[in-house]
């Protein structure tokens, strides 16, 4: 075991029992991104969004996350307390089959980054009702980040070679090195 | 660049399908601001008196308020203006809701409807894409339900719907235009959409708007955030629970009704219903409510909440806000229960919840005294709620008595005859208001309902407490935090406004204090109205964190144009007068200023006088109500005294002299009946 190092988690919880669909949490978002700060306002920018449905009851803030470079081959849909929710509804990334967490004019892709330089995220700060809560914790971990990054490799190439084959694996490895 | 505005109306001429994206003169907004301010002056220009409401060069115009779009907490409202098919005078209703950020974020400040479609259709703005589609399948189609149609039919879960039912589509006189979580309701828009052919405007719009100086505004910003924490915090003690915070009247939050049941009035306006609310009441009501209620719900960019989702048994789930919770349960002397079902009818039927319930309650009233027969209601059924539905459905079809019914107390009264007038007895300038009966005159609330263009109380009071609290300890400490006032003197006024004695009403507030005060209160919804801010943060409660003193700064900031106290007072009189100005055109006169005859018991006609006098004078109007030549050059509004020589309604180098010296007369003799 390597040494211990401390490591700030962030937090964000999203209370949908609490949220009443304003959308104040996009608006200081994408005012909090615009540049010059603070100079424009537009919801299309926002790296959150409030998936909302009145008549349905359905009021789901969702934080973008990372950029997906293809859709996932198939879809998920959840039915929670009887309510159904649409396709991907919870899902955070950024992602071709639809336009959400995404630049409106570049189509480039949009990231939550829970709202670098200030105190607390800003949207939590603008949401009053505690739909969205802050909490950070520290949290020690292993300093051998290099192990577990081996480990993890190691795990996802047993995968595809389980899915394709070790040859074809050790094919395209091949083939990948010689392009650079 | 343009800064809060985006500088663009979108003008679409419904008759030959023709649609236009025109440039705006950023003088005006310098001087009408937007919203209402901007809707006045397009009105004054364009629709001169003899059109008529439902003809093809009435306007109907959704302005959306000059600061919508920007991070400004509950600034979200949607300014629909056009002439009122009720009251043939200026209309102008605000909805609430998420439509008029959308159509800031699709690049337009308004939409201008002219002419009108030979066929039913909707427009789809969808950012500088703006089409007339075919809505043939949406005849008869309630207004919510055409929102999810169009929605889904576009593939566009995030675009924002107004939209007309069915009494838009037949040209009912207090039809509304519904947008899911809110309407715009009063003074029968609904029903001129319809006359327009056009049944739902969808946009949907992804475009940035900015603002001119965006750290300070963000600063103010954030400060109405936590003053708006620091309200909910501190509710303001001795006044009853809906008064003590901000937001429209929480009535979706609070099961107490105690007030409104047995202090406003049931059926037609008529009984009071003392004790009614009793312990099984009040369980049964709270009981019913948490049923139906699923969650409370905002307009964008607002914490408070004033709204909730309804599903009661056997109803599509609906929006409800505000006082429509009541306005049916008391007409037909039922339960909350009936009110809830009944008003999701309603809200697909698209119908004014103030009007329509009054209207059913006068036709029963008149059945009941034999002026209408059973004959003219045709398979009605026996009990109340039974006979609300029937006559609901008729009115909104235009069957048969509907017909007449649909057109609002007034004109049916007028058609009906038969000493049906006595019937219609809670009107203002042919309008329905809220059912309320009192006994001692309020001189600040009889101005506020006299000379009201908003047509609608509680859009025109506000911010000014409304009655004198008991103890002077309690005064003073209301005053110490009281930043709002324009002015040190106001807290002086409410010191010294006792609840007995020589300090009471009617004589206390004097006529130049009351004079006064329902000259800021008005002045505060009107900047609301040109803004797009929700009253329910601004004008309408007590202790707002939007008012005089820091809006000129919004405005600076935001909008970019240079603005301090005085300068935003005098544009808001400006469109303030324009609005008076097209109503006076159209015939409004001091004659039509005054309240329902019976709202209150004991009347004083020479102070009433008075205190009309002392306004009109306040405002630099004539003994008529007509503002005078010189008023308006320092308004900047040469044009209108112009317009107003040439038709004689002022004549050069003197003002109108009151026509009306008749009018103390009549007032005087009717106290004596
Ligand atoms: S600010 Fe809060 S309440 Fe409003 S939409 Fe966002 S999460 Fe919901
Ligand atoms: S934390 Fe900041 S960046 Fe992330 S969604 Fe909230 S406001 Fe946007
Ligand atoms: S105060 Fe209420 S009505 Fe006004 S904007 Fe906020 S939620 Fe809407």
């Amino acid at each position: 075991m390597g040494d211990k190092k401390k490591k700030i988690i962030k937090t964000i919880n999203i209370d949908v029992n609490q949220c009443n669909g304003c959308r104040a949490c996009e608006v200081i978002c994408s005012c909090f991104h615009a540049a010059p700060k603070y100079s424009s306002n537009n919801p299309a920018r926002s790296r959150i969004r409030v998936v909302r449905d009145p008549l349905r009851d359905v009021y789901v803030p969702v934080y973008a996350g990372e950029y997906a470079v293809a859709e996932c081959a198939g879809r998920d849909k959840y039915t929670i307390d009887g309510k159904e929710y649409d396709e991907c509804s919870f899902c955070r990334a950024s992602c071709p089959s639809r336009d959400e967490f995404k630049e409106p004019d570049s189509g480039l892709p949009l990231k939550c980054d829970m709202c670098e330089g200030e105190e607390e995220p800003l949207c939590v700060k603008w949401c009053l009702v505690d739909a969205l809560t802050y909490k950070e914790r520290e949290e020690e971990i292993e300093e051998d980040d290099e192990k577990e990054d081996r480990e993890e490799l190691e795990i996802g190439l047993e995968s595809l070679a389980s899915k394709y084959g070790l040859e074809k694996l050790m094919d395209s490895v091949a083939r990948l090195s010689k392009k650079d | 660049m343009r800064y809060a505005e985006t500088g663009f109306n979108l003008e679409i001429d419904l008759s030959r399908g023709n649609i236009e994206k025109v440039a705006t003169d950023p003088r005006e907004t310098g001087l009408y601001l937007g919203g209402l301010g901007t809707n006045a002056k397009i009105l004054w220009d364009r629709v001169p008196p003899e059109v008529e409401p439902f003809s093809p060069d009435n306007l109907l115009i959704f302005g959306a308020g000059l600061l919508c779009g920007t991070p400004a907490t509950g600034c979200n409202r949607t300014i629909v203006s056009t002439i009122s098919p009720q009251t043939r005078l200026m209309a102008f209703s605000m909805m609430g809701g998420f439509w008029a950020p959308e159509l800031k974020y699709a690049g337009f400040d308004k939409v201008i409807l002219r002419g009108k479609s030979p066929d039913l259709v909707y427009l789809w703005i969808n950012n500088d894409n703006v089409e007339i589609r075919d809505a043939s399948h949406l005849k008869g189609k309630g207004s919510i339900e055409t929102a999810e149609i169009l929605k889904k039919e576009l593939n566009q879960p995030k675009a924002q719907v107004a939209a007309i039912g069915m009494a838009g589509e037949n040209r009912v006189y207090y039809a509304s235009i519904e947008q899911g979580r809110s309407s715009a309701s009063r003074g029968g828009i609904g029903a001129v959409m319809g006359d327009k052919g056009v049944k739902a405007i969808v946009v949907r719009g992804t475009k940035d708007i900015n603002v001119a100086r965006p750290e300070e505004y963000m600063g103010l910003c954030n400060e109405v955030l936590e003053y708006i924490k620091f309200r909910e915090e501190n509710p303001i003690p001795g006044v009853m629970a809906i008064l003590s915070g901000l937001g429209s009247p929480q009535e979706m939050k609070v099961h107490d009704e105690k007030w409104h049941t047995e202090n406003f009035m049931w059926g037609n306006s008529r009984t009071r219903r003392k004790g009614f609310w009793t312990e099984d009441v009040k369980k049964q009501w709270k009981k019913t409510m948490e049923n139906a209620r699923t969650r409370l719900i905002s307009c964008f960019n607002c914490p408070m909440k004033c709204g909730a989702t309804i599903s009661m048994p056997g109803f599509p789930t609906y929006m409800m806000k505000c006082f429509t919770k009541l306005t049916y349960t008391m007409g037909a002397f039922s339960d909350l229960d009936f009110g809830l079902k009944i008003a999701q009818r309603a809200t697909e039927y698209g119908v004014d919840g103030f009007s329509a319930p009054q209207v059913m309650a006068f036709a029963l009233e008149l059945l009941e005294n034999g002026i209408l027969t059973k004959k003219d209601f045709p398979g009605m059924p026996e009990d109340n709620e039974g006979r609300f539905y029937y006559l609901l459905d008729k009115i909104v079809r235009r069957e048969g008595i509907g017909d007449v019914l649909a057109n609002g107390t007034y004109w049916a009264a007028k058609e009906i005859g038969n000493g049906a007038e006595n019937y219609a007895h809670n009107n203002i300038k042919k309008h329905e208001q809220l059912p309320l009966k009192l006994s001692m005159l309020n001189p600040i609330y009889f101005l506020m309902y006299s000379t009201g263009e908003k047509m609608n109380i509680t859009q025109i009071e506000g911010q000014f407490p409304q009655a004198p609290f008991p103890t002077r300890e309690q005064r003073e400490e209301f005053v110490k935090d009281w930043i709002q006032v324009p002015d040190e003197k106001f807290k002086q006024y409410f010191l010294d406004w006792e609840l007995r004695g020589e300090n009471s009403i009617p004589y206390y507030p004097t006529v130049e204090m009351t004079c006064e005060i329902v000259d800021w209160q008005e002045r505060m919804h009107y900047i609301d109205d040109a803004l797009g801010q929700c009253a329910g943060l601004s004008s309408f409660p007590l202790k707002p964190p939007y008012h005089i003193h820091n809006y000129p700064k919004f405005i600076s900031s935001g909008a970019g144009i240079d603005m301090d106290e005085e300068k935003l007072t005098k544009a808001a009189k400006r469109y303030r007068t324009l609005v008076r100005a097209i109503n006076i055109r159209r015939g409004m006169r001091r004659k039509d200023e005054k309240p329902p005859e019976n709202h209150w018991k004991k009347r004083f006609p020479e102070l009433e006088n008075d205190l009309l006098d002392g306004y009109y004078k306040l405002k630099g109007w004539n003994n008529d109500g007509i503002p005078t030549k010189e008023a308006l050059h320092e308004l900047d509004l040469d044009y209108v005294s112009e317009d107003f020589l040439k038709r004689g309604i002022l004549t050069d180098g003197k003002d109108m002299p009151s026509k009306d010296a008749s009018s103390k007369k009549a007032l005087a003799g009717k106290e004596t009946n």
